[in-house]
């Protein structure tokens, strides 16, 4: 089982790979990858730094090249592809189609693999991507159940890789425009999601207490009372009125951990692991990556001696991600049938 | 340029979708999509009905289509995918790679919805060159995308094919998102699996309001959809000097299948270019077109 950890810059691959990731997943500083932020990711010359660090400790490195092309741009995401190529990085993260018969056809030699953002849900998804473009992994959607994702495995013509920790989508990844909805950029075609230049927080008095509010693009997305924790402002997370009342009316702030199924996800042949969180800080990979590859490392050492039943995540692991958490709680989201 | 009705997004009840239907094959509509895209779950119709209503329709003299589901996850679900799509009579729409893949290998024709993500010109020809006879842009990309992506096409040294039909999604609320989660159970605080199938109790699905009482989004199932109708009816001129070949209306009420007729009757004029600067009445007061003009999709540019 692969520990596939994120990196959105030199400090945070450096701690993923101290801390003991088996694969570091990175993007260029522009818009040819889902984590699109100011600030982040690499440049030619420090993703040649990166790789070079990972692959010096024998680490794998992907890229991730998962926005959409449109038409007037496309070139730009050909070049990301043939700059990753260039650098020799184990594997390319592709979601578009075309993006994915230009690898084929010009880098054949580079592993390929669907992102999330290819919304594969389905065995027939899959094969499609197998035998159009040899595909020979794919990130599975934070929308399968787990007994979807043990019946998806077992006819999967490919490895699959599912998140295991990290912030949650509530929609199929690659199928939600809601943020260029109500601000211009969307995952598909900037890769941003609620981005923080639409973004205003706004103290105001409201019965004499002081509150917060959080608006995107102007619309407001949540309001919180001085007792409440308060959170960024993805829209999908905010609080909103249906038929009369005020809730999270799509989804809690809240992270996704699987830990507690690392025995069965390994038992349904999953090849790897991913950790979400390219636009964390350096010491949050570190947290997540040393704890992830110690519950790894424990199941695999009583798999080695047959005890794999008794495995059980420590208490103190799940509170050091319960704790770099959204809103401090973590769900095992849609593998869980009842959070659906 | 032709009009198509898409497919009804929401739960109707029998009755109400045999009621729309018979009123769809005296319309002057050109294509009619027929099935169920949003939840397995629905099945006031099953599969021999709805090729039921898809021969009436054909009867009529429209060309059929039925759509298929845009989020697969069950097995279940792709047997269901696999049924519409080896009807023998229709061709398919296809709403996932899952479907394309199945009409792919079964050497069906198909048409891919405007959930399928299709970005660029390359990816569109891709699949044109696979048996796509005609694609749905997503509703996200723009006058300006769509622009670029059919120029190219022209440009005869292109490797982009020219076989494909492009339709734009020009009226009705719009698909903008699709969970594992069931946000109208949700909101009822009851299980997916215990939904008691409320949708059919919002035939126009739910709104979904911010704290200040901004509308936003329609909830529909485990679909989110804009709250405002996208409205694109006074563009089809421009659409048509592009080479857009159909444009999609979809509804949600049957008083809405009026605008059918009023699209068709300003494209029926003779010069229509001078009939663009009278606006189509609409039956819903808040309306949206910022995608197509390169803006926040919901933006109203008038």
């Amino acid at each position: 089982m692969e520990l596939v950890c994120p990196a959105g810059n030199y400090p945070s691959l450096k701690a993923a790979v101290d801390n003991g990731a088996d694969a570091i997943f990175m993007g260029l500083n522009d818009d040819t990858n889902a984590r699109h932020f100011a600030g982040l990711n690499f440049n030619t010359r420090t993703l040649e730094k990166a790789i070079d660090y990972a692959h010096r400790h024998n680490r794998k490195v992907f890229m991730a090249i998962n926005t959409y092309p449109q038409q007037e741009s496309w070139g730009r995401w050909k070049n990301a592809v043939d700059v990753a190529a260039s650098l020799e990085v184990d594997a390319l993260i592709m979601a578009d189609i075309s993006l994915h018969e230009y690898a084929l056809q010009h880098h054949p030699e580079i592993n390929r693999h669907l992102s999330v953002q290819g919304s594969a849900t389905n065995v027939e998804a899959l094969k499609f991507y197998v035998e159009n473009f040899g595909i020979k992994r794919a990130v599975l959607p934070r929308v399968l159940s787990l007994k979807q994702v043990e019946r998806l495995a077992e006819k999967s013509p490919m490895e699959l890789e599912v998140f295991g920790f990290g912030s949650l989508c509530i929609m199929a990844e690659g199928r939600c425009h809601l943020s260029s909805y109500l601000t211009d950029e969307s995952p598909n075609t900037c890769g941003a999601c609620s981005p923080a230049n639409a973004v205003r927080w706004e103290e105001k008095t409201e019965n004499n207490a002081t509150i917060l509010e959080t608006r995107l693009n102007g619309v407001l997305i949540d309001k919180f009372q001085p007792n409440e924790t308060t959170g960024y402002p993805t829209l999908c997370k905010g609080r909103f009125k249906v038929q009369g009342h005020t809730f999270h009316s799509l989804e809690e702030p809240t992270s996704l951990n699987a830990m507690d199924l690392l025995p069965a996800l390994d038992a349904a042949d999953i090849k790897a692991i991913k950790i979400e969180g390219r636009q964390r800080s350096p010491a949050y990979v570190a947290k997540v990556t040393s704890v992830w590859r110690q519950a790894i490392d424990r199941f695999l050492r009583a798999k080695q001696n047959g005890t794999e039943d008794s495995y059980k995540a420590d208490a103190q692991w799940s509170q050091t991600l319960a704790e770099l958490s959204e809103g401090s709680q973590t769900t095992l989201g849609a593998f869980h049938r009842s959070w659906q | 340029m032709k009009i198509s009705l898409g497919p009804i997004l929401y739960f109707w009840s029998k009755e109400t979708l045999l009621e729309c239907y018979q009123k769809v094959a005296e319309s002057p509509v050109d294509i009619v999509y027929l099935g169920e895209t949003v939840c397995s779950k629905r099945r006031s119709l099953d599969i021999s009905d709805w090729l039921e209503i898809a021969s009436m329709l054909q009867d009529a003299g429209k060309e059929v289509v039925i759509s298929t589901l845009s989020l697969i996850e069950a097995e279940s679900e792709l047997s269901s995918v696999k049924r519409v799509i080896n009807n023998g009579s229709f061709s398919v729409e296809t709403n996932d790679f899952g479907a394309i893949q199945l009409a792919i290998e079964n050497n069906v024709p198909f048409i891919a919805g405007h959930s399928v993500n299709l970005y660029n010109g390359h990816s569109v020809s891709l699949l044109a060159n696979k048996g796509m006879k005609r694609w749905v842009m997503p509703v996200e990309l723009s006058k300006d995308n769509l622009s670029a992506i059919l120029k190219e096409r022209e440009d005869t040294s292109s490797t982009i094919s020219s076989t494909f039909e492009t339709e734009i999604f020009s009226y009705g609320r719009l698909p903008l998102a699709y969970s594992a989660r069931c946000f109208t159970a949700r909101a009822f605080d009851t299980p997916k699996d215990q939904c008691q199938f409320k949708c059919i109790e919002f035939p126009e699905g739910i709104p979904l309001y911010s704290q200040e009482e901004q509308s936003l989004f329609q909830i529909n199932g485990i679909q989110t959809q804009s709250h405002q109708t996208c409205n694109l009816l006074q563009e089809w001129t421009t659409m048509q000097a592009m080479g857009v070949d159909i444009m999609r209306v979809s509804i949600s009420n049957i008083d809405e299948l009026n605008i059918i007729n009023q699209l068709h009757h300003l494209m029926s004029e003779t010069n229509g270019a001078n009939n663009t600067s009278e606006p189509i009445p609409l039956l819903n007061a808040e309306q949206c077109n910022g995608y197509w003009h390169g803006d926040t999709g919901i933006e109203w540019r008038a």
